[in-house]
């Protein structure tokens, strides 16, 4: 839907670029109308006066028919009702375009799709529950948060650290500002990067050595990702991407790079792994299209499906790459949350057994879902390329990791047997809470894919549906929310291709909200059952 | 036994990633390397480089570190569990209330109260060098242009051109009216970008300017207001030295026009502030949009999704911003310490026979080396300011680096160092001048 929205405004944007030098406009009706504006106008030019007169009312009439065409033509609000005044923004925004000396400045074509109302389920799902947000006690009928993978679980062994060690001060340690207020390296303190390097390695489960050397500093793994996008590919260049994939890529990896996504469909018959031969299609049908392919971005362990990346399909993953000789981004922030029997298998482990090849393979990581600190911006770029590393080094002029920040992160992720038993604590606390969650949906006849990471579970309500299809998943996601007054993650958001699956993250309950979940979700179902 | 080698080909990267547009191949930044090399220290390296290339604040640091001593409830999280917990979640692109409030608070006060700011226009970034950027992706596209009055920040070259695509065309401002800008200079900048087909989106000034240290005149700003709302396009003033004016009363935000004018028009304005300059925390990475028009808050704020500021800082700037009396009593003695290391640069270089443009605010001097240059060339500019770096090991910054349209002058900073090395600064500059009017023959007309 996103799609529609920049395409419109081009354009009338390209109309306002007309102004100047004329340009074939479908104007059927003007011609005849020109006409009759024309000739009793060389009566007036031939007049006194008439040079001036005959050069300004076209020129005036010129102007008011281009605004009266761009009126008609203007398209009808189809944004959904939400917050705010801003579809009566968007829709001046074409109007702004026109050369009038009353209109507004021009913005670029991105603004549009930027500013308008959020009408994905992902947002307008964020927003209600954020308005209006459950509490077991204070606000015992607001909306339960299950659409944000936010892990609350473990924060408290964080804020204990903290009171221990750095006696709840802010900056980090001490009273003293000396050594964070002056401008620190962009891609960040070579302290963190050690620190960083350190914890990285330990969330693998040692597998690795991480070199501090190859580790880019950034404010969170968002820009991480899109300074990746601005190194590795030009505007109108695209990304494999399996699917279904975290919302928030469209926004993410696009807006400003002008990058595309190419979704690769996993299905459920395959438990939503991803298929090389299917990928193999993706990047051909994508040729033929003319698409020229940069490389393929992968989530690992999967959002938000859950699933770990098997040894082999990273190893294949990394001979397809070469073979279309394209990089892999392996998006691994979630790799420290998994809790399940199977190993986690870094990119980084893979290429360590490679000899050659390295250039390729980029790998994002960040402290907002392992260590809970989403507020405090802290991400990761790491790459074997230092053609990249150089560049990304440049680009994190625009996305620093503020000083004082760095400081605090830097001691915690330096106590080594914090770091350890957190990691092992979290582990058990995302495997209780995950076993409860989905034992708690089996009962109500929701089943959900077996995964092992992440902060969230993928449920299969494909049964409750009707119709079977991208409408009957939203009328269900409406319910949920409106009546169950549960905010979860529609399948369709995240690209998924077969309806009826939802994202449900669990991190942000603790267990006696558990069964108050489950029976909101009960009397829906219910609902959904029942012949009316 | 011939073996064949196979190139593999090399996985590419983006235009973006091969652009020069970063800039850092420039004078300006070679001479950083040099510093980098062989930094001055007081004792351990006299005779080292002096960083006089890099406009950091550190005269009030000590304000800095007395508040944190004294206000120790400002620096914690609290023994209330929620405190940090909730901090540590808090990710939400609008940015702390308290914090937006104390920003608008600030920039009030830095202005001497003669302009309202309201926190719902506040939109938060990881500095202003990423503001710049960000408000250049929401006005213009890849290919249209921006005016800016030269001599500007270097940083603008690769700010506000290499990841957007956008160009950027000078509005040139000489030496004979002290590099104000004119309307007809305006004028001929616009036309100028119109006959190479680019689309002019807006006007980005600095005030007070960097690199000329000093405040753009009220007259000015209306004529600049005036044209940009005659041609349509936008406005931005990156306000980022304006605490650090000398007298208050010399510096005129657009807020100030703009209020006057009861907003009539404001829609296509838009402030760059941030707390690098004034509070002397550019580690910090603090820093704001603050615009007139709702569409482009609101997309700015969705955009700061890549540079947020981290809660935790938001959190204590929060409380150390909101003590109107630290925040007024730092703004005062900073300006007065301002000025007066400003003083005593120009008297220093007045007395090697050094003459500098007259300013008013910022970290830095803008030095006329004119008569001294062989030729009025780029070329003869770079000379001086090689030799200035290799045997008075001062790196300063050369107006080439700023796009100034006349070769002679250079931007020296004051503010990020102590007094004394100011002093040993002065006396090289001064044995070096000295040294040419007696040994060398001086290279003059």
């Amino acid at each position: 839907m996103t799609q529609t929205g920049p395409r419109r405004l081009r354009s009338s944007a390209l109309d306002d670029d007309s102004q100047p030098q004329p340009q074939p406009q479908p104007q059927p009706s003007s011609s005849t109308t020109g006409m009759r504006l024309i000739v009793p106008l060389q009566g007036i030019v031939q007049g006194r006066g008439g040079l001036i007169l005959g050069s300004v009312i076209p020129c005036a009439m010129f102007y008011f028919l281009q605004f009266y065409l761009k009126r008609r033509r203007s398209p009808p609000a189809s944004n959904p009702p939400s917050p705010g005044n801003l579809t009566d923004l968007s829709r001046s925004a074409s109007r702004s375009n026109l050369l009038l000396p009353r209109g507004r400045p021009h913005v670029s074509s991105r603004v549009s799709s930027i500013a308008k109302a959020n009408d994905s389920p992902y947002y307008i799902g964020l927003d209600k529950a954020t308005s209006d947000p459950y509490d077991r006690l204070c606000n015992p009928g607001g909306v339960v948060q299950l659409g944000l993978a936010e892990n609350r679980l473990t924060l408290d062994l964080i804020e204990n650290w903290i009171t221990n060690n750095l006696n709840e001060s802010i900056l980090g340690g001490g009273l003293s500002v000396s050594g964070i207020v002056t401008y620190q390296p962009h891609d960040g303190m070579t302290e963190l990067k050690l620190a960083m390097a350190g914890l990285m390695s330990q969330v693998v489960g040692k597998t690795v050595t991480f070199n501090p050397s190859q580790i880019v500093l950034t404010s969170g793994a968002t820009p991480a990702i899109e300074i990746l996008c601005f190194a590795l590919a030009d505007q109108g260049n695209t990304f494999l991407i399996p699917a279904p994939y975290y919302p928030g890529f469209d926004r993410d990896m696009k807006w400003r790079t002008g990058v595309e996504l190419i979704p690769v469909h996993c299905r459920s018959s395959d438990n939503f792994t991803l298929s090389i031969p299917v990928l193999e299609q993706a990047f051909n049908q994508a040729r033929k299209r003319g698409q020229k392919v940069k490389g393929i971005l992968l989530s690992n362990p999967s959002n938000p499906v859950g699933n770990l990346m098997t040894r082999e399909t990273l190893f294949n993953l990394l001979d397809f790459a070469r073979e279309k000789n394209i990089h892999i981004i392996s998006d691994e922030i979630f790799s420290g949350s998994t809790f399940g029997d199977e190993e986690f298998v870094s990119m980084a482990e893979i290429i360590d057994s490679e000899d050659a090849d390295k250039d390729r393979v980029h790998i994002v990581y960040g402290l907002s879902k392992d260590l809970s600190l989403p507020g405090f911006r802290v991400g990761v770029i790491y790459s074997y390329n230092e053609n990249v590393l150089t560049v990304a080094r440049k680009m994190t002029r625009f996305s620093s990791v503020s000083a004082p920040t760095q400081r605090l992160v830097t001691s915690m992720l330096s106590d080594a047997t914090f770091i350890k038993s957190y990691t092992e604590r979290n582990r058990e606390r995302l495997r209780a809470m995950y076993d409860l969650f989905v034992d708690g949906l089996k009962e109500l006849g929701i089943g959900c894919t077996k995964s092992s990471g992440g902060l969230y579970c993928w449920c299969d309500m494909s049964g409750l549906i009707r119709p079977y299809n991208e409408k009957g998943e939203l009328d269900l996601w409406d319910k949920l929310l409106d009546v169950g007054k549960i905010n979860i993650t529609p399948g369709s958001s995240c690209h998924c291709i077969e309806p009826g699956w939802f994202r449900c993250c669990f991190t942000t309950l603790d267990e006696n909200d558990i069964p108050v979940v489950m029976e909101r979700i009960r009397l829906v179902v219910e609902a959904c059952k029942s012949p009316a | 036994m011939a073996i064949d080698i196979v190139q593999k080909p090399s996985v590419g990267l983006s235009k973006i990633a091969l652009s020069q547009t970063h800039g850092e191949n420039s004078p300006y930044f070679a001479g950083w390397k040099a510093y980098d090399e062989n930094p001055y220290h007081e004792k351990h390296n006299p005779s080292g480089v002096i960083q006089m290339g890099l406009a950091e604040n550190q005269v009030s640091f000590d304000l800095l570190e007395e508040f944190l001593e004294n206000n120790q409830e400002a620096t914690s999280w609290g023994k209330n569990v929620s405190g940090f917990k909730e901090n540590a979640l808090f990710q939400d692109y609008h940015g702390l209330l308290a914090f937006r409030k104390a920003m608008a608070s600030f920039m009030e006060q830095v202005r001497g109260g003669k302009s309202k700011f309201n926190p719902e226009r506040v939109v938060l970034t990881a500095g202003a060098t990423a503001a710049n950027e960000l408000l250049t992706f929401i006005l213009a596209n890849p290919g249209d242009a921006l005016l800016v009055p030269t001599p500007y920040y270097p940083g603008f070259d690769r700010d506000l051109r290499w990841r957007t695509g956008v160009e950027i065309v000078p509005i040139h401002c000489e030496s004979s009216n002290n590099f104000q800008i004119t309307p007809e200079a305006l004028e001929f900048a616009y036309d100028h970008a119109s006959s190479k087909n680019m689309k002019v989106r807006g006007v980005l000034i600095t005030n007070p300017s960097n690199p000329l240290g000093a405040t753009i005149q009220r007259k000015v700003l209306e004529q600049i207001l005036d044209f940009v709302t005659r041609k349509n396009i936008h406005l931005i003033s990156d306000e980022i030295y304006s605490g650090s004016v000398f007298h208050s009363d010399e510096f005129v935000s657009i807020a100030e026009i703009l209020e006057s004018r009861n907003y009539k028009d404001s829609e296509r304005c838009h402030i760059v502030y941030s707390l690098s300059k004034d509070l002397g925390l550019p580690g910090f990475r603090v820093g704001t949009v603050y615009s007139y028009n709702d569409q482009v808050v609101t997309t700015a704020r969705r955009m700061s999704s890549f540079t947020l500021i981290s809660s935790q800082t938001q959190f204590l700037l929060a409380s150390m911003l909101s003590n109107k009396e630290f925040t007024e009593k730092y703004i005062k003695i900073n300006r007065e310490r301002l000025h007066k290391r400003y003083e005593t640069i120009v008297e220093g270089l007045k007395k090697a026979g050094i003459e500098c443009l007259k300013g008013n605010a910022g970290l830095f001097c803008w030095m006329n080396l004119s008569p001294y240059l062989k030729e009025a060339t780029r070329e003869s500019e770079l000379e001086i300011w090689k030799t200035i770096m290799e045997e008075v090991k001062l790196n300063i910054s050369p107006g080439s680096s700023c796009r100034c349209s006349e070769a002679g002058w250079f931007r020296v900073c004051f503010a990020n160092m102590s007094e004394e090395t100011l002093e040993v600064a002065l006396r090289r500059l001064h044995e070096f001048m000295d040294r040419r009017r007696n040994g060398q023959v001086l290279s003059m007309e």
